[in-house]
Formats: structure tokens, sequence, C-alpha cells
């Protein structure tokens, strides 16, 4: 097993916490390359420190990290464990980030495969690892079978079509030197990787959406403290959780919760206040709050209508510039001091609704809000192709890497043979997306499409 | 009828074409005492069809089948009458040699060589049933009455089994040629309860030389620098003939839609399936409508004969629908056929009753090969009956078997392809069906293959010194060029004449020879201590220099491929015991018992979920064996 798998290993959308789990040789330094820290990483010493992108230096979470030095972990293998804010975003950017740096995505059960291969569960957990194999594969083969009937099989299926008809040309170069046929001009050649290439990358832009349908926005609810973020919250959940008080500073922490809006999930952070305190608890309420404030799609601001803007109502209005955001003029029964205007002028591209969130005004138009962030402008149309899976937005990435390797060196006027190698890899990778690979395809093709032969 | 017995052998091979003859040579030149027995001995490698060895993909093969001590490249190399290396400026993994062989020699040369081995012995004899005991082969009967014994029979009958020859109307018992076809024996192999098929091939009309005219055609002419098909040969000269283009063109094709109804292939006589990539000229008027006109060489068939092949023309069409559309071609306006075309069809096995040593399942001892087995092609066959020979005589001494895999050889791919996926039409090698052709190129088949050879006893001692010669040479030559720095002033020069970028430090020869532009040649004059490489060494070591970054990218690959292909399964498995494999992975695991995960994982109907589950079965089953070994010691 030479290969570095990693997973997200816990289970989806649950718990305050997400792990992402790394197997195999690479484990270190995979981490090495995404993860900063004071002092070094020690086998078996969680660690505090930040996950960066190295590639732009950009801070994607602060996280709890541990490497486990082989042979005495799960697998076997060198493990390392990430453990992430168990929202889906910053779970996912950095599983992207991984699998970028030399992971592959791991096979339903391959992290207990791994286990039980390398002599690390005893013979009487076999069977169970065969059951845990077999329902794994049997759920992704359902998922695979959805997929095959939906828009991105049909897709993938287009694209890899293409990609067929600039392999079957140069095989039929390659292999029949000698036959009357048109001879594949590097022009052409590169024509078409190009187009193929360019659909990839298509696809691959929707897959930000995608995963939003799927996995889910975050919302960040800011506000002075006591202007109503925990009446939002409790009306867009319906139920009572976090608590309404009258004293301020009450909501201490990130309180983070998860409603189905319109069937998208929706994250919703409720945060602390942002304004000074010497208070130590509340202070690193404070933090989280600038964290939620950062990492979220959508910023939810709300300001008492019935009270002069504050200092430090003015200093969120700053920091929404250039952020999707939607301002709440709450407690509309009490009066309308803030006017939408005096709003528009300091923060001219954030929606603005008066609501009472006390009384529940309001609510069914923050949701249409939301519905519209996600399926807005194009991606509203009914038949849009997305990719909304990890798996799949990997494969895309690689098969994409392959095709823009081919368009160089044919560029480069590399021989034939070399550039069908790469070309076939994107074709290979974009049939795993939906389940074909191994096949005839190409000889078949060839041999329906020329006349060859003695 | 009486029988008699008339002697005892160690193998006995039923066939003496491009299969058998490699078969015979190989098990005899391994120690065992062999009989090779054909219908005819002018059958002796018989070239029935095309006039030539090697192309794409079958060059690779006949290399494969001289580095591990094969004949079918030193055959060719004694006598081809024109050589040339296609696809060159197609990439390296893909170069193919292919020559046009002098039939009636090529005959005649692997003939006195088989004749000359001394523990080989060819009579003529048509085979007419096995001896059969306890499920064994172990010899033949002949239709004389002549009975052989033997521990082992390789099975290679090409084109003679049942054979039937079309041409149009005319439907008539043949084998190739007008030989006597073999019938008897395909019924008993049927009753034997072999899962047998029929297939079809088809070769175009001899015409006599000096009926066409030349002067509308396009002359074919040979490389000016002759690159041998052997490893054991550096420099070959020769005097080469002309081949020819000429074309069909639309009254050719009236002439044949015009008759269709009159073609063995239409009129639905023909039950055998034919290959896609050798169509008749019918069909490729019938498929390919829109064709303006079809390409045909015209290629001699030897120097002692004025037959001409008109290669691209096969045909069941009768002979006079025949003489009428090759008269409207142009430059054969006076033709005069010398032989007709004809289509035949002939029994062969489903090759999924092979195991990976083209031993068949079903008769233990029965190994068979070439076209008996579904394929295609002389070279196809050829390499074959090398594998079938070797594993044989492997199986005799009870030895490991000899199994390549599909990042080690064509051989392997061939070989896997047949009896994992198994074949709807004659199965061809083409370069496409290998997935690391990088690494699989012809130029490095003795390097690949020829200590592997040596150690099953049949690359002998001069081979194998030049590959250990080659061997050393690459890889010092290779060490050299790293070391050895180049000037700008003594490069720049030179870089400017071929046309790529100057340099501005100096730079290793080997960086150098990355360039496309640049080769080993044309630095000659910058590189004053390089020593004397012959050709095969020269070729391999450019190629991995150039291709350096890819080759690596294939090995990695490769390595990836090797890891399941090592979890080796033994052929006493029952899967349909294995809990968690589903129902139809559990048939065809025991349909096909395959020798390793890797090779299950390319049946179709096994998913990589019944992989997983197989892999957990094997670990489970290795701590087993490891529990109750321990124990054994303990007690």
């Amino acid at each position: 097993m030479c290969e570095t798998i990693a997973a997200i290993s816990t289970a989806y959308g649950e718990g305050g916490i997400g792990i992402i789990r790394i197997s195999g040789p690479e484990s270190l330094g995979i981490l090495r390359r995404i993860f900063s820290c004071k002092g070094s990483i020690e086998s078996r010493r969680m660690t505090y420190g930040r996950i960066i992108d190295p590639e732009d230096s950009s801070i994607i979470d602060e996280v709890l990290a541990v490497y486990m030095k082989a042979p005495s972990t799960y697998t076997g293998e060198d493990v390392a464990e990430i453990n992430c804010h168990g929202s889906t975003v910053s779970l996912r950017k950095t599983l992207a980030l991984v699998l970028r740096e030399g992971a592959r995505m791991a096979e339903p059960g391959e992290f207990t495969k791994r286990a039980f291969l390398n002599g690390r569960l005893d013979l009487s957990q076999a069977e169970a690892v065969i059951d845990v194999i077999k329902a794994k594969a049997d759920a992704s083969y359902d998922a695979a079978i959805s997929q095959m009937e939906g828009d991105l099989s049909r897709t993938v299926r287009q694209i890899r079509k293409n990609i067929l008809d600039i392999l079957v040309e140069l095989t039929v170069n390659i292999d029949y030197p000698d036959e009357d046929i048109e001879q594949l001009t590097y022009e052409k050649l590169q024509t078409g990787i190009k187009a193929a290439e360019n659909e990839v990358e298509e696809l691959l832009a929707t897959a930000g959406t995608g995963r939003m349908i799927k996995e889910g926005i975050r919302v960040a609810i800011v506000g002075r403290p006591n202007v109503g973020k925990s009446s939002l919250m409790n009306g867009l959940l319906r139920q009572s959780r976090a608590i309404v008080t009258e004293v301020p500073g009450t909501t201490r922490d990130t309180i983070e919760e998860t409603v189905s809006i319109r069937n998208i999930p929706v994250y919703l952070i409720d945060t602390a206040g942002i304004r000074q305190t010497e208070d130590v608890v509340e202070k690193i309420g404070i933090e989280r709050t600038k964290e939620a404030f950062n990492n979220a799609d959508l910023i939810v601001f709300i300001v008492d209508a019935s009270e002069p803007l504050t200092e430090e109502d003015e200093d969120i209005l700053a920091r929404l510039e250039g952020r999707r955001a939607l301002i709440l003029l709450n407690k509309t029964d009490l009066g309308n001091t803030v006017t939408p205007g005096e709003i528009a002028d300091k923060s001219p591209n954030s929606d603005i609704l008066y609501t009472c969130l006390l009384n529940g005004e309001g609510i069914k138009e923050i949701e249409d809000r939301i519905e519209e962030l996600v399926y807005g402008g194009q991606l509203s149309q009914k038949d849009c192709v997305m990719v909304n899976n990890v798996r799949h937005e990997e494969l895309l990435r690689r098969a994409l890497q392959f095709l823009v390797d081919a368009e160089t060196i044919t560029k480069a006027g590399e021989a034939l043979d070399i550039i069908e190698i790469d070309v076939r890899e994107a074709y290979d990778l974009l049939g795993e997306i939906i389940g074909e690979t191994v096949s005839d395809e190409v000889i078949d093709e060839v041999f329906s499409r020329f006349c060859l032969g003695k | 009828m009486d029988t008699f017995f008339m002697g005892e052998y160690d193998i006995i091979v039923i066939g003496a074409g491009h299969a058998g003859c490699e078969a015979g040579l190989a098990a005899s030149r391994m120690g065992k005492k062999t009989l090779m027995l054909s219908i005819n001995l002018e059958a002796v490698a018989m070239m029935p069809c095309n006039p030539s060895i090697g192309g794409t993909g079958k060059g690779h093969l006949v290399r494969e089948v001289d580095a591990l001590g094969g004949e079918m490249g030193v055959n060719t190399d004694k006598t081809f009458i024109q050589s040339r290396m296609l696809n060159t400026a197609k990439g390296p993994a893909v170069h193919s040699l292919r020559a046009q062989a002098d039939k009636t020699r090529y005959h005649l040369e692997m003939k006195k060589t088989i004749e000359k081995e001394p523990l080989l012995d060819m009579k003529q004899g048509e085979v007419v049933d096995l001896v059969i005991e306890d499920g064994k082969a172990c010899g033949v009967v002949l239709r004389t009455g002549a009975v052989y014994r033997s521990r082992a029979v390789i099975l290679a009958t090409g084109t003679f089994l049942a054979g039937k020859i079309f041409i149009g109307d005319s439907v008539f018992d043949s084998g190739p040629n007008g030989l006597a076809p073999s019938m008897e024996l395909a019924e008993r192999l049927r009753e034997y309860g072999l899962p047998m098929r029929r297939f079809k091939t088809g070769t175009p009309a001899r015409a006599l030389a000096s009926s066409l005219d030349y002067s509308k055609m396009i002359p074919q002419d040979g490389d000016e620098e002759i690159v041998p098909f052997s490893f054991l040969n550096e420099e070959l000269k020769r005097e080469q003939i002309r081949c020819w283009l000429t074309y069909t063109n639309e009254k050719t094709h009236e002439v044949i839609r015009a008759n269709f109804h009159r073609s063995a292939l239409f009129g639905g006589k023909i039950e055998g399936v034919g290959p896609r990539y050798c169509p008749s000229i019918e069909d490729k008027v019938n498929r390919f409508a829109d064709r303006k006109r079809h390409q045909l060489f015209i290629e001699p068939e030897g120097l002692d004969t004025e037959e001409m092949y008109i290669q691209g023309m096969s045909s069941s069409l009768p002979e006079d629908v025949q003489q009428a559309f090759y008269e409207t071609i142009e430059g054969l306006e006076n033709l005069k056929i010398v032989r007709p075309a004809y289509a035949i069809e002939y029994d062969c096995i489903d090759p999924l009753d092979l195991k990976m040593t083209l031993e068949n399942r079903t008769l233990d001892g029965l190994f068979c090969a070439g076209q008996f087995n579904g394929s295609s092609g002389y070279e196809e066959a050829a390499a074959q009956g090398l594998m079938a020979g070797i594993n044989a005589v492997l199986k005799l001494d009870g030895k490991e078997p000899f199994i390549l895999d599909r990042s080690q050889a064509y051989i392997g791919v061939l070989i896997d392809d047949l009896v994992t996926k198994g074949t709807n039409e004659p199965y061809r090698i083409m370069t496409s069906r290998a997935e690391y052709r990088l690494m699989l190129r012809q130029d490095n088949a003795d390097l690949r293959l020829t200590e592997l050879g040596h150690e099953v006893g049949l690359v002998r001692q001069d081979r194998y010194d030049k590959y250990l010669e080659k061997k050393k040479a690459v890889e010092l030559e290779t060490k050299r060029l790293k070391r050895k720095m180049v000037s700008p002033e003594r490069a720049n020069p030179l870089l400017e004449q071929l046309g790529t970028a100057p340099i501005k430090t100096a730079q290793s020869l080997y960086e150098l020879l990355r360039r496309p532009e640049v080769t080993y040649d044309n630095t000659a004059e910058i590189d004053a201590e390089r020593p004397a490489l012959t050709r095969h060494q020269r070729t391999t070591m450019e190629v991995e220099i150039k291709y350096g970054g890819y080759i690596q990218k294939q090995l990695s690959q490769i390595e990836k491929f090797k890891r399941l292909e090592g979890r080796k399964l033994s052929s006493e498995i029952d899967y349909s015991k294995i809990d968690g494999l589903r129902i139809e992975a559990q048939q065809k695991l025991n349909d096909l018992k395959p020798v390793s995960v890797g090779q299950a994982s390319r049946i179709s109907g096994v998913s990589p979920a019944d992989i997983n589950v197989l892999l957990i079965y094997l670990e489970k089953n290795r701590r087993k064996t490891a529990d109750q070994g321990e124990k054994s010691e303990e007690s």
C-alpha cells in the first residue's frame, strides 16, 4: 500500500468538529506543507496551528493536528489527523488541499481495509470489515446509479465522447500508419484537446454551487449584543435553543445550528458581539465571531432600528465591504430611528430588510434571500449540471491537469504516442466519475469509423 | 481401424505453422524430446496470407519472441526482401518494424532449422484423435493408425481445423491454400467438451507480376538503412524489392455492389465471425459507401516467383466477379489471377477455457496456441506458440509457470486479453491495447525479456552475452553523457544549426539530448571520446534519455499495477464459499480461476468491491496459515 489516502472521518454534518484523516507514507509530508504551528510536529502530540494554502498563503482554518508514526496507528501506516471546525466549508477546503498536495480520496471502507491488511484488526473483526465494505460499496453503488441518470453523468459522457474522438484519431494514426486516412495535424489535435479542457473547466466551475446545495452555506449572524441575533436564530430554527436574554453578552460563544431552508442545508452561526471587552471568556467569543465572519457565505447583520447607530454598528458596517450581506433593521415595533438610506450610504451593496424578529416578522423574506443566494442568477435553471461531490471534483481536477499537460506537449510538438498517454489518462479519470474505465471503446470506434485492413 | 504404437515423446505439437514451429523449437531447445506433426510438410511456417512479418504491435511481438530465444525474428532476417521501420515520426513506443518476407524461403529456412534441431522430430501426418487418460492429454492418433504417446500435447491447428473455403457459391472443406483440412480432430475436440466456435478470415487474389502495369502505380521502397528484427543481428545489407500502391475507383465499387448478392459473406453462408481489421473489399464498399477509393498494395510473394499479393482486396465473391473488379483498377487492367481470393472458416476454442499458461482447463496437459485460440496473425501465433512450448516444458519439470504480465510484454497483453476477457473476433494485437506502451518498446524487448528467457533455459549463451553487453553499454554511456559537460562556445554553433536555443552555461550532453532536435548522432562532432555503440545499444540509450520523464511516470504506474498482480490466487479457491462476493463474481471467478488479484480485477463482472472482499479473504487465510504454522512449530 503505497498511496496516501485521505477523507473526512467524522460523520457528515454532525458534531462540533470534523476530522480529516490521512493515512500512508506521505501523511507527514502533506501535513508539513499545509499546517503551520509553533515548534515542530512531533509524533502523537496534538498541536495547535493553522491550515494555510501554500499556493497563496491564505488561512483556511485554525485547527488541532496530530501526526502518528507507523505502525501503532489505526491503519498501521503513518497517519495524520486534522481537527477542523465542524463546518463543512473549512472541512472541505482543508480536504481539497490535502488531496491537492498528493493524497488520493479514500474509497469506502478503505481505512478499515488497510487497518485489517496491516494487521491492526484481529481475525474476528474480519467479517465485520467485509460487511462495512459491502454496505458502503452498495451505498455508493446506489449513489452511482442515481448519478448515472443525472445530468452530471450526461455531461461527463459528452466530454468523454469528445475526448474519445481525439483518442480514436490518435490511435488510428499510430496503429495504422499505412492506411489511406487523413493525417492528424497538431493543430487539429490541439484544438480538440483545448475544447475538452474548456468543457472540464466549465463543469468544475459549478463545483462551488453544487456543494452549496449539497453541503450547505454558512450564514453568520452578527450585531451588537441584545440586538436580536438569538431571536433570528430561533425564528429560523423554530425552536428555542439559543438563550434569549436581556443581558448584553449572553451569547458568549459562537453557536452553530443546521437548518434546512427550502432543502438547502444552512449553517447558522450565532456570534457573540464584537464589542471591546476585558472579559477573557467573552474575548474568545469575539475572536470566534471574527473568524465566523470571515468564513461565512452570507452575513446577516442585525441593527436595532429603534436606536441610532453605535460605534460598534459602524465598525461592522465597515467590515461588510466586499462581502455578501443582508442587513436587518430590527425592532421596528420600537421605532424607526435608523433609515434604509442611512445604511445604504454606508454599505451600498447590501440588501436591507425591515424585521421584527421577536414576533417572527421578516423570517420568510430572509429565507427567500437565502434561496436566491444559492440558486441565484443562471444557476436557478433547473437543468443546470453541477458537481457536488469532492471525489468527482478531484477526478475532474486531475483529468483537467492531464488535458493541460497534453495541450502543452502538443504545442511543443512532442510525439503522438506520448500525447496519447495523457489524453487517455484524462479519459479514464472522467470514466471513473460515471463508473466506466476498462473498455475497448477506442478500438471499437476505430473500426466503426475507419476503413482499415488488408 | 487398427492402431499401433509408434513412439514416445515428452511433447507433441499438432501443427507446424508459426505457432507450432515456435512451440516445437522452444520445447526441444529446453531439452524435451519433441514431435511436430503437420498434415503437409509443405505447410511448415507457411504464410497463407500476406507476405510480410511485423507492423504496429506485431513487430513488437516479433522482437519479444526473439528476445526470449524464439525463431521468428531470426528467420525473417534471413529471408526478408524489403524492410521498413514504420511510425518513426510518431514516438519511440510505436516505432514498428515490418519486413516483406520471401514466402518460400521463409518456409524452407524454418523447415531446415527444425530439421537440424537435435531433439526435435518432424513428421507429415494428420492427427485424427488425442489419447486421453484420466482427463489428461497424453498422445495422438494419426490417420494411418500410428499412435504417439507423450506427456503433453500442444494444439496449433491454425485454420486447418474443420476448415471451409468460400469463393462465391462454391463452398468446400479445405485447409488454407488448398491443403487438406483437419475434419475428424475437430469432431473429437467437440466431443471432449472443449468450448469450440467458428471464426473466419480471408485472403486476396494472387496475380501474375508480368500482367500488371507498374507505370500506373506508386512505387513503395524499403528503408535505405535496414534495422534487423533479431537482437542477434547488428547490420544487414540486402538488395530490396519494390512494392506498389494503387487504388480502387467508382467503377470497382459498382462492379462489387452489383454482385453483393453473389458474395458468400452477404449470402448468409458464412457463420464464422471475421475480424474487423481485415475486412473483405465487399465489406469495405458496403460499410464505407461514401468512400471514393480504397488503397491496395501490390507485394511480391518472393524472389523465385512471379506471384504478387494484392493487399487490401480480400474477397469471397465468385471468381468471375473478382476478375471483373480487379480489372477496373489502374495498373490491373490486364491482370491474370493465379490464385483467387477466398474466405476461410475454421474451428477455434473460446480462449476463456485457457489458463494463463495456455493450458486448457478442460483437458490437463493440453496446451493451445495460435489461431486455435481465437487470435489472428503470424506474429500473434508465434508468440503464443513460444509461450505454450515453454510452459509445457515447465509443467513436465514441475516448475513454476512462465507468465508475462501486461507491464512486461505485448505477449503478456495478448495472452491476458485472450484468456481473461475472451474475444468475439479473431484477435489482433495493437499498440493501443497496451497500457504501458512506453515501457513495451521494440528497442528494449531484450532488456525486458532476455534475462527471463535465460532463466527458463531457452536463451542461448551468445544471445545472453549480447544482452549483458548491451545492458552494460547503455548504463555506462548514459552515465558518461551525464558527466560530459559541453561549454556554450562548443555547443552553440551546433545548436544553432539544429534550430534550437543556445545555452548560456556549460551543460551535460545528457541534458542536451533531451531536446527533440538534438540526437546522439548529430552531436558526435562535439563529443570526441564517444565509445563505439551498436545500433541496438544506441537506440535504447537515446530513447531512454529523451523520454526519461515519461518513462519514469509510467514506471510508477506499473508499480501500482504490480501490487495487485503480485497477490496470487490459488486455483484451489472455491469462490462460491467466499462470503461477501456477489453471485456473478463468484461464478466468473470460479470459471476463470484467475492467477492473481490483478487478473481477477480485469474480468468483466468482477467489481472493485469484490476485489476488496478478495483481499480480505486472502489476508484472513494468510493469518490462519501463519497461526497453524506457529502451532505446529510449538507442538
